[in-house]
């Protein structure tokens, strides 16, 4: 396995981290942590989209 | 004599030396930390009821630490494509970035294991409980002798109980002040260092691994910026995979902590 392939497990459970946070932050009562653990949760959707268009030519394995 | 599969991969099963040999290291790495997890959760569920902290651990400086290093994995995968399109510029840049980063989490990592080491729960004779962090000791505190004072910035409770979990109303409307404490008044006295609880311990043993871990990563990836160029001019292939290696090493240090986290921080 690559970087590569490895940078993207990375940034799948990054996004599960944010989003478990979000869950955690509405849970505790403070929504503007909640709101902005959603929001790093896109942002790293986005970024991992972003990667793997940049990086496409470099292989998996 | 040449070593064969420094660059190109061994036919049989697809990979160069160094990747073969970081991921069967990397497989050692995931029992030994798989085990800790094992550990904790076992002291956790054996903890008596309403005796496991919530709450001790600062979530903000735990969060700014969760960004620091999913920074620095963006910054090694960019070294390492830098490396792949031959920019050794590039790669000092993002290399330089990923050092910074690490050095930036362990420093905050120390201020929150001097913030615990601190901090002291004191068992008085008359049964309750003086807890906060320490201000100061007056000049003949001697706790084998029962002499002088010692000063906490906390408060004092009836039940032990009251001190574990933080995060209820009661905890956090709870009134914290200068609580002055006589000498022959204690009957037990520590720090929140590894010895106070079973949470203390494997706290500091897990994020101590960890830190550690970083910190070996730090060194690996500084050796590389700083004395890298000799290998970048006579064999850049072979100094790109080493740079892969160390991103695959530098991950999954990234990755232990993003289950550190939310385990030890949010649970």
């Amino acid at each position: 396995m690559s970087l590569k392939a490895f940078h993207l497990i990375f940034v799948t459970l990054l996004t599960t981290l944010s989003f478990g946070c979000a869950a955690w932050a509405f849970q505790s009562g403070s929504v503007f942590w909640g709101v902005a653990a959603i929001a790093a949760g896109i942002f790293v959707i986005v970024y991992g989209i972003y990667f793997l268009k940049k990086l496409k030519k470099i292989s998996y394995l | 004599m040449d070593i064969p599969y420094t660059v190109e991969s061994r036919p049989d099963t697809g990979l160069y030396n160094a990747k073969l040999g970081i991921w069967l290291f990397l497989a050692s790495e995931v029992m030994l930390f798989g085990g800790l997890f094992s550990a904790y959760v076992l002291l956790r569920v054996g903890a008596a009821p309403g005796m496991w902290p919530h709450g001790w651990l600062n979530v903000t400086l735990g969060t700014i630490n969760t960004l620091l290093l999913a920074l620095s994995a963006i910054t090694t995968l960019l070294a390492w494509a830098a490396c792949k399109v031959r920019d050794f510029t590039k790669f000092r840049i993002f290399h330089a970035c990923t050092i910074l980063l690490a050095l930036s989490f362990l420093t905050i990592k120390s201020f929150e294991y001097h913030d615990k080491l601190i901090h002291y729960e004191i068992v008085l004779n008359n049964g309750t409980f003086a807890d906060g962090h320490l201000v100061e000791k007056s000049a003949d505190f001697d706790l084998a002798k029962k002499t002088g004072t010692i000063t906490l910035h906390g408060r004092i409770v009836d039940d032990e109980k009251e001190l574990m979990d933080l995060r209820t109303p009661e905890a956090r409307a709870a009134k914290l002040g200068e609580v002055t404490v006589a000498a022959a008044d204690i009957v037990k006295m520590g720090n929140y260092g590894p010895r106070h609880n079973t949470f203390t311990a494997i706290y500091f043993t897990m994020t101590g691994l960890h830190a550690l871990h970083i910190l070996g990563g730090t060194i690996v990836i500084f050796y590389m910026w700083a004395f890298g160029g000799a290998m970048w001019k006579t064999d850049p292939e072979r100094f790109t995979n080493r740079i892969e290696v160390s991103g695959l090493f530098w991950h999954f240090v990234d990755l232990v902590w993003i289950f550190l986290f939310p385990v030890l921080y949010l649970t």
